[in-house]
């Protein structure tokens, strides 16, 4: 059999279980009280869910298998990894296609089932019928099944043949047998750490929305409208944290990896995953009051379901390719919109039926909540967050009401913001104001300090905070309305939030969770506002030159438009504070610590190997010898940029770019990190060493010594020829003769030398070894000694001198944003263990009192 | 009426408004006829033109220049929109990477003038992420 035979059958096997275990579970949940029946059902039902959880590690390690052992005959080894990658990024090419991130998907629920049965045996047949009728779902998403006659397509499976993937080739009537050689390698963007944890963090965070779904719809089923809270809610705030960390580490990969320049940029991509995470932000703060309030009950089972049903939308929108004309993120469909179109419409049916069935059973509030009751701060709390998430969902849903319009036969031109950062940022800035005034005034009333009548306990925390704001606005030369109005909100929220902490807790760990999260949400806030409404483009043109009196070049209107600067290798523009100077580019070595100057290897084309040119010597250890074979990442290219500052420091920055054939060219800034900002550069264009240079024709030069002459316009002196014993690179014998001139040729600002040599041995055999000046662009060739008339004869040819165009911009107090996260995520995490250890406790009480019961 | 009452409906406000602020906000896939004469009646704001560049015979685009020697802000190529209108299009920042294998591209901006400023360029390329039809003729012929 082989391997993709067997990924194949272990699928099938999966999806079978996972219907086998819905239908026994469903047995299970819908049998009363005869036990010797329900036992044997209940011991089948997880036998079968094991079996399933067995299928679906099995597919991941095929499939990791066909990738690992470079199974180029298969098509998803062959279109996303490729030799030369590391055994790490192999892990992100398992889940670079479509369906490996299913499988991802799948691989968490399945180990969260298992969690699930063991730690709670009272909720787990009817919770367990849910979840696994999604795990059916969602394995049938890996099928690849054409159902014959109406020609509908389930799935699409990872392991397919390229025969099979792509029959029409030309290849197989000559050769049935073909394997390609290599494989289209990962896409570069993804050869990144936080590509390697990200993905894996997120579809965690996906697989948890089950959970506390799983747990709402069997309470309503089986009619315990209130109970199911308990369970759900530790699982609730565990899906904050993991989907919160795995949104944060994208917007971590995307300020580090992607010239987006900048860790958030409200891409449809980014936006389809943020809201469900804001809903169910806003659900566990009404899950947390619901067992004592009418309403947040009600919000409650509304919100968790909005955010799986927001969760599988998501899924929608990003893979059905309906986004292709509105995201930067390309979209492929791999054909399966429909069946995930049928999915969302199936899922909301359902929750609704089942709510509406258990709506009426619902609790209603005897009397009006009080403004000053916890609750009310609370509901306010979570009905602002879901207003805000409900603002980025509108416009970012455009293309799916065009598509709804087209599909009536209407037609509907719209299309997203033109500024997406400047457009969300508009309105989410004013919601935040009020989101953060609301985490300080609500852990007021939380832990009731605040009595009827009696608001000014407040007061203390908003004079502080208006005070403390004061000068921040003064020193920090905040000068915009919505700008001082965030401030003002997050500065409150970290002041009222800390007096909780110090005064009612004391300090007490176990309950400041909530408290330290929202410290958090003021930080990132605080961050965000410096990071990205008071960036400071360094990169402007400053020198003042007027490079074109062409129209387009004068006017200056746009001011944006003009923030890259083109460094010329070697010669120093000034930006900003900055000195900048471009110094070349540069190749990483896999077992070299630094980077080294791409002219010192030569790239074996095809391979992910170099042959050394000379030594390479990285300070005093030297690490290869010339003529090794060395291991590099043939792709990227690292410009070596230098930053001079006033005071004489010498910083220096690697923006890379990625000449990947297949792919493209990719940029990656570099960030040099500082406390109070970073400075962030990366290359807008850069020149591939391993392209071909173009010389100009030759040119000869006929000159006795201390003439000048020019070449290509800069003026030159030939200054001395003089007998040398050792050209580098070339073994001389004792009477070889050589010698070396010294040409000095003059640039606008600084001088250069060019010492080409002339060798003659014993057998009169002519030796010239050329220079070349890189930052010239010139290359000199001592072509030939005349003794009679005393002239020297020398070959030029000339090229464009190596440039890059980079882009710079600071960006202040961003650690104070990466601090906030860290906060936030503690914060959360200490919050979400308090949950689990109550849960523990009364579920213990529980079976204590069922034991007492039989 | 309850206070609950007041407060839904205070919510249901918010949320309608912030349906016709998407409308207000909202840009509208155009070609560049619509942009001259939104153009000429003085309209400032940014439209999306769908369109195809055009190609020689040896797969160069038409009408492409970028002189980063020059100014590297400024980056133009001819664009035919859907009803093959064909106007220079200038893009004030460098070339974007990939933009050679490209064929449909979005532009987002304003008619200025004789062409079409953009500030945003979306670029389909077919090899990046579909999966193109793979080259093996070398590797083929190697094995023959």
């Amino acid at each position: 059999m082989t391997l993709g035979n067997l990924g194949h059958l272990l699928v099938i096997l999966s999806f079978v279980t996972a219907l086998v275990a819905t239908y026994a579970y469903l047995r299970v949940t819908l049998l009363r009280t005869d036990s010797l029946e329900l036992s044997s059902w209940k011991r089948f039902a997880r036998g079968a869910f094991y079996v399933h959880v067995a299928a679906i590690l099995g597919v991941c390690a095929t499939l990791y298998t066909i990738i690992y052992g470079h199974h180029f005959e298969y098509h998803y080894a062959w279109s996303h990894s490729s030799k030369a990658l590391p055994w790490y990024y192999m892990i992100s090419c398992f889940w670079e296609g479509q369906e490996g991130s299913f499988m991802l998907w799948m691989f968490w629920q399945a180990i969260l089932g298992v969690v699930l049965i063991r730690t709670n045996k009272l909720w787990e047949a009817p919770m367990m019928t849910v979840y696994t009728l999604v795990q059916a779902f969602l394995t049938s998403m890996i099928l690849g099944v054409i159902i014959p006659g109406i020609d509908f397509k389930i799935g699409s499976t990872p392991f397919l043949t390229m025969r099979e993937a792509m029959p029409d080739l030309q290849v197989w009537a000559m050769n049935p047998n073909f394997i390609p050689k290599d494989g289209n390698g990962l896409n570069p963007l993804l050869q990144n750490y936080w590509m390697v944890i990200h993905p894996p963090t997120l579809f965690l965070g996906f697989a948890l929305t089950l959970v506390p779904f799983a747990y709402l719809m069997a309470g309503l089923w089986r009619k315990q409208v209130i109970e199911w809270l308990r369970p759900a809610l530790p699982w609730m705030l565990l899906t904050g944290v993991i989907l919160g960390v795995g949104i944060l580490m994208g917007g971590y990969w995307a300020y580090e990896t992607l010239s987006f320049n900048s860790y958030w940029s409200w891409d449809p991509v980014e936006n389809a995953v943020y809201v469900p995470w804001l809903v169910g932000i806003a659900a566990l703060h009404t899950m947390i009051i619901a067992k004592k309030n009418a309403s947040a009950l009600k919000s409650s089972i509304i919100l968790v379901t909005a955010q799986f049903i927001l969760i599988l939308y998501s899924t929608f929108l990003t893979r059905s390719g309906i986004l292709g004309n509105s995201s930067v993120h390309s979209f492929t469909d791999l054909g399966l919109s429909g069946q995930l179109l049928l999915y969302l419409l199936a899922f909301i049916a359902v929750s609704i039926v089942i709510s509406a069935r258990a709506w009426k059973l619902l609790p209603s509030d005897a009397e009006e909540v009080s403004t000053y009751s916890r609750e009310f701060w609370l509901f306010i709390g979570a009905t602002v967050i879901c207003l805000a998430s409900f603002q980025v969902i509108i416009p970012t849903s455009i293309p799916v009401w065009n598509k709804i319009v087209e599909s009536f036969g209407g037609v509907s031109k719209l299309a997203p913001p033109t500024d997406a950062i400047t457009y969300y940022t508009k309105f989410q800035l004013w919601f935040f104001a009020v989101i953060a005034i609301l985490t300080g005034i609500g852990q007021y009333f939380w832990w009731k300090r605040v009595q009827k009548g009696k608001m000014q306990d407040l007061l203390t925390p908003v004079w502080i905070s208006l005070f403390i704001t004061a000068l921040l606005i003064t020193f920090g030369g905040i000068n915009k309305l919505p700008y001082i109005a965030l401030l003002t909100a997050s500065v409150f929220a970290l002041v009222a939030n800390m007096t909780i902490i110090l005064g009612v807790l004391k300090g007490s760990y176990r309950l400041s969770g909530g408290a330290i999260t929202h410290i958090g949400v003021a930080l990132m806030l605080i961050g965000i506002l410096w990071s990205s409404g008071y960036q400071k483009v360094v990169s402007l043109n400053g020198s003042g030159l007027l490079i074109s009196k062409e129209d387009f070049f004068t006017k200056d209107d746009n001011r944006e438009n003009k923030e890259n600067v083109l460094l010329w290798l070697g010669q120093s523009t000034r930006m900003g504070d900055y000195l900048l100077t471009y110094r070349g580019p540069r190749t990483e070595i896999r077992d070299v610590p630094q980077y080294v100057p791409s002219s010192w290897l030569d790239i074996i084309e095809g391979d992910f190997h170099a042959v050394c040119l000379r030594d390479i010597t990285v300070g005093e250890k030297t690490y290869h010898k010339k003529g090794d074979t060395v291991a590099v990442y043939p792709e990227n290219v690292f410009y070596e940029v230098e930053y001079r500052e006033p005071t004489g420091r010498i910083t220096t920055l690697f923006p890379r770019v990625q000449f990947n054939e297949r792919m493209g060219m990719v940029t990656s800034p570099d960030i040099k990190r500082e406390l109070n900002k970073d400075l962030y550069s990366y290359a807008m264009i850069g020149s591939n060493p391993g392209d071909a240079e173009e010389w100009s024709p030759t040119e000869n030069f006929r000159v006795a010594l201390q003439d000048t002459f020019f070449v290509n316009d800069y003026v030159a002196v030939l200054e001395s020829v003089t007998r040398t014993n050792a050209v580098e690179g070339v073994a001389l014998n004792p009477n070889d003769i050589a010698v070396k001139a010294q040409i000095k040729i003059l640039d606008k600002e600084r001088e250069y030398y060019v010492a080409p040599t002339f060798a003659i041995n014993q057998d009169r055999m002519v030796m010239r070894k050329p220079e070349v000046s890189e930052e010239l662009g010139l290359r000199i060739q001592f072509m030939e000694i005349d003794p009679k008339t005393g002239t020297f004869s020398f070959d030029a040819n000339f090229k464009q001198r190596d440039y890059i165009v980079m882009k710079a911009v600071e960006k202040p107090l961003i650690n104070v944003l990466w601090i906030g996260t860290l906060v936030l995520v503690i914060g959360f995490t200490m919050s979400t263990l308090r949950r689990f250890r109550e849960f523990r406790l009364i579920r213990d009480k529980g079976v204590e009192l069922e034991k007492v019961m039989d | 009426m309850k206070k609950i009452h007041i407060f839904g409906l205070i919510v249901i406000a918010i949320a309608i408004g912030i349906i016709v602020s998407t409308y207000g906000n909202a840009s509208t896939y155009s070609n560049f006829t619509e942009a001259e004469e939104l153009a000429k009646e003085g309209e400032k704001s940014e439209i999306h033109v769908v369109g195809k560049l055009t190609k020689d015979a040896n797969g160069q685009i038409v009408g492409m220049k970028y002189d980063p020697v020059m100014d590297p802000n400024h980056f133009e190529f001819m664009l035919a929109d859907t009803n093959k209108v064909v106007k220079k299009v200038v893009y004030g920042s460098p070339k974007p990477q990939d933009f050679d294998k490209s064929e449909q591209v979005v532009v987002i901006g304003r008619m200025e003038g004789d062409h079409f400023a953009c500030n945003k360029i979306l670029m389909k390329c077919p090899s990046k992420y579909t999966n193109e039809k793979p080259d093996f003729k070398e590797a083929t012929a190697a094995k023959l």
